[in-house]
């Protein structure tokens, strides 16, 4: 019964921070139909820069700033390299993410070097927020999940209850409708584009201190958000929410069950799980768990 | 034509000086992860490993040649390394270091024999500082290989003869890398355990996959779960790092027996929650050194700061040995360097060590300490910090420390 209670706080915090991660993915998508590789990129910069402005400031500042920044590099990025590409088609804008994926890895390593970077959790949420059992869960953990939670409802209402977020709807479903209504639907695009690197980019500053800051991490999470938008339906936020979540706890009971098949034990194949679950999800329900369409 | 012949000649000659400029030195690669999770620990080795050399150099070099390190990133991959390898004997290299990974030594100990064999005007030898997969000097024994670590039986026998009074020890679970490293530690550790205390049970065998996991929360919630009052682990660099600061977070009340819980960035992590907690066995032991043998270290602190400590003495060992045998053959010739250092003995910082000419394993004394707050007596804090330092809690003398061997030594004739 611990174990599973200990184990389940972990698979949520694990998967609300890939939601955070996967949220921006899965909107980008579904509106420009561009699935974005550089995605996690955004992830490593909000770590670093959160990094770097909280070696200055502190750790709250970097809060807000570091995730506006790479918000702004976001919206940059969309204005003067995605839409250019765009007029040359969607294999073009695949392979302009693609490419951007290795110049943000390359500027960071080139910046901050090759090697981890000693970005640590803040004094003030370093330790216990309660024991369970005999287990005490610490505080940064709350944290993270907090402001996962706070960002989702952010989000929800922002795009139910605003009259931007009715333009976005509206230009993610209908783009020629909404553009003929007079509404700037590529300045919606930058916007989103922006608004979903700043997600990455927030999600980077609270997972970077909490995991490790390194020119790899990227790497180590991009794959793990495209299994997520995939398994949660492409363009689907509950979608990609319950996937988040579905993921997480998956992962992280693999490691805490004690199941071997033939002296494989489960532990051992957790890496893989996610990825089995892709192609799975590929084959028996291509549209995802709550995607609208086939593509 | 006319015009570029002198361009040419001109490149030839520059070729030919450099050629000969470099043939005045004798370059040693460092081929170890320089990026990556893993690269804090490789930037570390190849830190130690260039002091080691400047201090050569100091002196003179060796045979009126200096030592010059070539580092080489291999991002902990076997495919990398293999790259790496050629391009440094494409260079001139025939001396290589590699210690981060059993995984690649033995890849590096398979592709150098083959190339020694084809290429006998070309041969390497290699200098293995870390790698500590018992094998290398067993069944996969080879003349070009030389290991200047304690291998991870020597280290668990070592470990297990400490435990086997320790009565407070009742449930083991045993943590490890899910590569060949991590399987022989658990291994070791099941067999000796079981031996030395057949009342102690074993509620965990684990293996984790080397340098992806970044937050070990999981594994931590299930060592709870299983009851255990002691934790076996050889995990190393991060793997190390990230666990005792999910274990810290998790307030599990286990003791830790480690292999490495005394270098890269893991005392830090550690803090108070360590203190008493967590063991480790270990060749390097600054404390117990007389006054009057540590103006090595001093030497390295001065450089690089009073935090910072070296504790890769093998690395030392390694350039002593190999300038020593160098001397002795009076050649940089790898077969006869490789020759002249078997069997032979070096005083070392703590103790007498024979490289063992059977196998090419270093016998040397070894430690099992504590992590301890420092009472001000320590001379030398853990790496990293100023107020812990580790406790000697048992020393091995080379002898005791040394187990038969398999190995059939294959000399080139």
């Amino acid at each position: 019964m611990e174990l599973v209670l200990t184990s389940l706080l972990n698979g949520v915090t694990y998967g609300l921070l890939l939601f955070m991660l996967s949220s921006g993915l899965t909107l980008i998508f579904s509106m420009m139909g561009v699935l974005n590789f550089a995605h996690a990129s955004f992830y490593m910069l909000g770590a670093y820069f959160g990094y770097a402005i909280s070696t200055k400031v502190g750790f709250y500042p970097a809060l807000v700033v570091a995730p506006l920044a790479v918000g702004a590099i976001g919206a940059a990025v969309e204005r003067h390299g995605l839409r250019r590409a765009h007029t040359s088609g969607h294999v073009s804008e695949l392979l302009f993410t693609f490419g951007l994926a290795f110049v943000i890895a390359e500027a960071v390593r080139l910046v901050w070097g090759s090697t981890p970077v000693p970005y640590k959790v803040p004094a003030s949420l370093d330790g216990p927020l309660f024991t369970l059992y005999e287990s005490t869960f610490p505080t940064y953990k709350a944290f993270m999940m907090l402001v996962s939670v706070g960002m989702l409802a952010a989000l929800y209402a922002g795009l139910t209850k605003t009259r931007v977020g009715l333009v976005i709807r509206a230009a993610l479903t209908r783009p020629d409708m909404a553009e003929a209504l007079g509404h700037d639907v590529p300045r919606v695009f930058m916007l989103v584009f922006g608004g979903g690197a700043a997600l990455a980019g927030l999600a980077g500053v609270i997972g970077g201190n909490a995991f490790v800051t390194d020119p790899g991490m990227a790497e180590s999470l991009g794959t793990i958000v495209f299994v997520v938008v995939v398994v949660g339906g492409l363009g689907s936020l509950t979608g990609a929410f319950v996937a988040s979540l579905f993921i997480g706890i998956v992962q992280t009971f693999a490691v805490a069950m004690d199941y071997s098949w033939h002296g494989m034990s489960l532990s051992r194949v957790a890496p893989v799980l996610p990825y089995l679950i892709m192609v799975a999800m590929l084959i028996v329900r291509p549209r995802g768990l709550m995607g609208t369409r086939e593509t | 034509m006319i015009v570029r012949s002198p361009l040419r000649a001109a490149c030839c000659a520059l070729a030919v000086l450099f050629a000969s400029a470099a043939s005045a030195d004798i370059k040693i690669a460092y081929i170890d992860p320089l990026s990556g999770l893993m690269a804090a620990t490789g930037e570390h080795g190849l830190r130690e490993l260039e002091f080691a050399a400047e201090q050569v150099n100091a002196k003179g070099g060796v045979l009126g040649q200096k030592l010059v390190i070539v580092p080489l990133d291999n991002k902990l991959s076997t495919q990398e390394s293999q790259i790496q390898l050629q391009a440094a004997i494409d260079q001139g290299v025939r001396y290589v270091v590699q210690g981060n990974g059993s995984s690649v030594a033995g890849v590096l100990i398979d592709a150098i024999n083959k190339n020694n064999e084809r290429n006998p005007d070309k041969t390497v030898v290699f200098l293995n500082y870390a790698a500590v997969d018992p094998d290398f000097t067993n069944d996969k024994c080879s003349f070009w290989h030389f290991r200047f670590d304690a291998n991870s039986d020597m280290k668990m026998e070592a470990l297990t003869s400490y435990m086997k009074d320790q009565k407070n020890i009742q449930k083991v679970y045993l943590l490890n890398q899910d590569y060949s490293f991590g399987h022989q530690v658990a291994r070791a550790a099941r067999e000796m355990l079981t031996a030395k205390r057949p009342d102690v049970k074993i509620v965990g065998d684990e293996l984790h996959p080397l340098a992806k996991v970044k937050d070990f929360a999981p594994y931590v919630a299930k060592i709870q779960a299983s009851g255990a009052d002691t934790v076996i682990t050889g995990n190393w660099g991060s793997d190390l790092q990230l666990l005792v600061k999910a274990a810290k977070d998790a307030n599990l009340k286990a003791d830790f027996y480690t292999y490495y819980a005394g270098v890269v960035g893991t005392p830090p992590a550690l803090g108070d929650s360590g203190v008493d907690r967590v063991k480790v066995v270990t060749y390097w032991n600054p404390n117990s050194l007389a006054t009057g043998q540590t103006s090595y270290i001093d030497a390295y602190k001065k450089k690089f700061g009073a935090t910072s400590d070296p504790y890769t003495g093998s690395m030392h060992m390694a350039l002593d040995y190999l300038t020593q045998a160098m001397a002795r053959a009076g050649t940089t010739d790898p077969a006869k360097v490789a020759r002249a250092m078997e069997g032979m003995n070096i005083e070392g910082p703590f103790g007498p060590t024979e490289m063992r000419a059977s196998d090419h394993q270093l016998i040397q004394p070894l430690f099992v300490m504590t992590f301890v707050k420092n009472d001000g007596k320590s001379r030398y804090t853990a790496d990293g910090t100023g107020d812990y330092t580790f406790r000697q809690e048992i020393r091995f003398e080379g002898p005791a420390t040394a187990r038969p061997t398999s190995c059939k030594m294959q000399r080139p004739s």
